[in-house]
């Protein structure tokens, strides 16, 4: 036996004390839903989990009002320092079940518990303790003067990292004095739920946080028409992100969108190469490259593109594909048999266009939805894979011979969320780094995350800002404003 | 080249076997195994015969003034076969090709270590796991307090690691300071080899563990390890040197204790660099010591001396085993790795196997190829391995001090 063969070294799901049903939370319980239920499976196995109640209008109607009550009468009048001592109770909450969350977002999401364990969850706990700290700081946010809360917040998250969109939304949400209405993706409601359960374990006033698992075009939709809220806030796609604009236009609604993004990871030959590799591997096949800040097109300096290939393909070859349950996986499955297939079918279109495909040899399991991490070489700015999001672990390989024409080219995108800079030379980091239009960028390194650092687009890739003040300025209004 | 002379003590028998083995080696071109067959001595004992006759003067090697030593003296290199091969001949390629190494960004590195620590190796991985690392062991004594009798039941201890359980491989090698040498060849016998046919002896030398005396002594020091028996030498770079920008001097020490490395049958034995990483600082300096190292002809670079802190650190050795898997790609030739003070867990000895397998290659996870230079991490490796087969922990009184 090859050492490689590690042997398996599944996380054990016993922590996790599952219902076989679970209803909608409204002003501080579980309901029924009046949509069609459905059951939400683990993409790694096409196993059922749960069967998940789904909201109609009327439900949403239920929800927002229940918010609005909550906001009226107890959370926005209560005192920032009372809204903090909730926040900082449900941050310790989710450490203290911080395994269980681990294991539930990877069965629901089929994300590796590598990742889970060690990014999403203590993300989310990080965010909820920033923002918990802003609960009585406010007025010192620097946002104006006697800054209060918006009212009630619509907010609607991806698919992609389940559990940290809803900590991104909710904590600043919160720590500001609004109440929410939250809608999780269609595919990863679990982890939503069990937040849920934390919000009454720490005695959350009823109506606080409300989630209404549903349909898109159902619940989605009620709640960005719903009269009665005061902010959307949505994380996902941009046809849909343009939907929701367009919806709102002419309203007085708060709006912030974070949609999709065509990162650019941009190496000069001056770089740290192995750390530049490994955060091109990093960038593109973290969370199977679902992830909107991506660093899905790579950008190298042509005189070291063949060394790059060739590193890039080698450390590859040591990623670990399978059971998302395995502290050994490193990628995961792919989170539905529709996403699935949206990338099988944009790869074949980046193969017919032309472009060479290396894809990693390894075994894929019989059930689940999987896909292979994918590099194009050969790829030119007019090829699809170079222009449209895959949302996959693909990664295009484009050439560029100046800076100039690596800033030309990282533009050249609808997109502008995220983009990253390999070099060793810090005047060329800054310049560069000055003239990309994109909302957040990384130097030597990438997909690097902290609540105190305002994430957010250019372009269509979306406006406003999560994290930081500008995070939590996005849910304050100030006395001239109103 | 002429060493300095030491004063050694010899009796007339000894004299005249030395003369003996010398006319047989020089004028008749037998080998060593030859010689010692023919006269009744081991392999090792004639090779030591031989070495003593130079020592003393029957046998005196002249060696003509070559072209490159003319340049040393004027302040080049003694270029390499490696080197030159890279096209570095001189000062000034040499610089420049440590110049042109990538740089290597310190929190990318550690996030790497900490990916590659965050494998979780379980049952039968383990268990192979375990024995790999006994057999990778240079299991070490390098005390001021070191005795031959510690040194023979350092030895003991290497052959038969587990007096409980015969499954348990032994170990690569021991290591121990040049006076010891004799002793463990003594007390290994007919069971010494490489590291792989059978335990090897590796001596540390070269002034270990500073480095800070002439190069005379630090030729005298590896020539009289080798002489002894050692198979393996262990030397440190001259750090001051290296970190005052003096490369050629850092450079062409290594040459030189690689040529008192050759035994005069052709074979030599093989040279492991110490770069002492915690004294080197930065990682762009170890990357460039370890390249340097290379070039100028190492077997193994290695990380310390286990004398000065930090010693072997995951980061250090996942950046050293990249410029191996880098030589490699270069040349096709492979270069052993050697982290060395401070792995005293299984735990943490196991993520060195994973860094090895997924940065290098499996095919480095073999004695030629990897060593780990430990004291304590044997006894721990050994406790976890009666775990294994047992289902409980005992503790250090079930396994055997050394």
């Amino acid at each position: 036996m090859s050492f490689l063969d590690f042997a398996p070294a599944p996380e054990s799901t016993s922590v996790l004390n599952l219902r076989t049903s679970y209803g909608l939370f409204i002003n501080g319980e579980f309901v029924d839903g009046h949509g069609e239920p459905i059951t939400t499976i683990s993409p790694a196995t096409e196993k059922p989990i749960a069967e998940i109640a789904h909201a109609n209008a009327q439900d949403v109607s239920l929800a927002v009002a229940a918010a609005r009550k909550s906001h009226d009468t107890v959370w926005g009048r209560m005192s920032g320092t009372d809204r903090g001592k909730y926040l900082f109770r449900i941050a310790r909450l989710i450490q203290e079940r911080a395994r269980e969350f681990a294991v539930a977002e990877t069965l629901d999401n089929g994300k590796p518990i590598r990742e889970t364990r060690d990014v999403d969850i203590p993300l989310v706990a990080a965010w909820f303790f920033h923002y918990a700290g802003w609960a009585d700081k406010l007025e010192w946010a620097g946002v104006g003067p006697n800054p209060t809360s918006l009212g009630v917040a619509g907010q609607i998250i991806p698919w992609n990292f389940p559990l940290m969109m809803l900590a991104w939304k909710v904590a600043p949400a919160l720590a500001a004095g609004n109440t929410v209405v939250l809608k999780p993706a269609e595919t990863t409601p679990l982890t939503a739920l069990l937040f849920a359960e934390v919000c009454q374990q720490a005695g959350l006033p009823a109506g606080v946080v409300n989630i209404v698992p549903g349909l898109g075009e159902v619940a989605g939709a009620a709640l960005v028409e719903h009269p009665g809220i005061n902010k959307i806030a949505f994380t996902g796609s941009t046809g849909v992100g343009r939907h929701i604009a367009r919806t709102l236009a002419g309203t007085d609604v708060a709006l912030t969108l974070e949609l999709g993004g065509k990162g650019a990871n941009i190496v000069f030959d001056d770089a740290p190469i192995d750390e530049a590799i490994e955060g091109v591997v990093r960038g593109i096949f973290f969370n199977q490259g679902h992830v909107c800040c991506a660093g899905s097109r790579l950008l190298v300096q042509e005189n070291i593109h063949d060394e790059v290939v060739e590193k890039l393909t080698r450390r590859m070859s040591t990623l670990r594909l399978g059971d998302p349950l395995d502290k050994n996986t490193d990628i995961g499955a792919i989170n539905s048999r529709e996403q699935l297939e949206r990338i099988t079918s944009l790869v074949s279109q980046g193969e017919a266009e032309g472009g060479v495909r290396w894809s990693l040899d390894c075994e894929v399991p019989q059930k689940g939805f999987w896909f292979r991490p994918t590099v194009f070489t050969g790829v030119t700015t007019s090829n699809t894979v170079a222009r449209d999001e895959i949302f996959g672990p693909v990664l295009s390989v484009l050439t560029f011979r100046t800076a100039e024409e690596a800033i030309l080219k990282a533009n050249n995108t609808p997109y502008g969320l995220s983009a990253g800079i390999w070099t060793n030379t810090a005047s060329r980091m800054l310049q560069v780094a000055d003239e990309l239009r994109a909302g957040v960028i990384w130097a030597n390194t990438f997909n690097q995350f902290d609540p105190a650092s305002p994430f957010g687009g250019y372009k269509e890739s979306g406006f406003g800002r999560e994290g930081g003040r500008p995070g939590l300025a996005a849910y304050l209004t100030t006395e001239g404003a109103r | 080249m002429r060493i300095c002379a030491y004063a050694v003590l010899v009796t007339t028998t000894e004299y005249d076997l030395a003369r003996t083995v010398a006319r047989l080696y020089y004028d008749d071109n037998k080998t060593q195994d030859e010689i010692g067959e023919a006269l009744g001595l081991t392999r090792w004992k004639a090779g030591r015969l031989l070495a003593l006759a130079r020592e003393i003067g029957i046998v005196s090697i002249s060696i003509a003034e070559s072209a490159t030593f003319t340049e040393q003296a004027t302040g080049g290199i003694i270029a390499t076969e490696r080197s030159r091969a890279q096209g570095i001949t001189d000062s000034s390629s040499l610089r420049g090709f440590l110049s042109r190494l990538s740089t290597v960004d310190a929190v990318g590195l550690e996030g790497r270590a900490g990916w590659i620590a965050s494998r979780s190796i379980k049952n039968e991985s383990k268990r192979a796991a375990l024995d790999t690392i006994i057999r990778l062991i240079d299991l070490t004594t390098l005390e001021g307090a070191d005795t031959p009798g510690k040194v023979r039941s350092l030895v003991a201890k290497a052959l038969i690691p587990d007096p409980h359980d015969s499954t348990t491989p032994r170990v690569a090698a021991v290591c121990v300071y040049p006076d010891m040498v004799g002793h463990a060849v003594r007390a290994l016998g007919a069971k010494i080899g490489d590291g792989v046919t059978g335990v090897s002896v590796a001596s540390v030398a070269t002034a270990f563990p500073s480095g800070r005396s002439t190069i005379d002594i630090k030729i005298a020091d590896t020539r009289y390890a080798v002489a002894e028996g050692a198979g393996e030498i262990d030397m440190v770079i001259d750090r001051g040197a290296f970190l005052a920008g003096d490369f050629d001097t850092v450079f062409n020490q290594i040459v030189q204790v690689r040529e008192a490395c050759n035994r005069a049958d052709g074979t030599h034995a093989h040279l492991k660099v110490i770069l002492e990483t915690g004294e080197l600082r930065t990682y762009d300096n170890i990357k460039r010591a370890s390249w340097l190292a290379i070039l100028a002809g190492a077997d193994f670079i290695k990380t310390s001396t286990g004398k000065v802190q930090p010693a072997a650190t995951l980061p250090t050795t996942v950046l050293m085993l990249e410029v191996v898997r880098d030589w490699f790609a270069l040349t096709g030739e492979r270069i052993g790795v050697k982290p060395a003070g401070g792995i005293r867990q299984s735990k943490d000895a196991i993520r060195y196997l994973v860094a090895v397998a997924e940065v290098a290659g499996e095919e480095w996870l073999h004695p030629h190829l990897f060593r780990f230079g430990a004291s304590s991490l044997l006894n721990d490796v050994l406790i976890q391995r009666q775990k294994m087969t047992t289902g409980h922990y005992s503790g250090p009184d079930y396994v055997t001090v050394d």
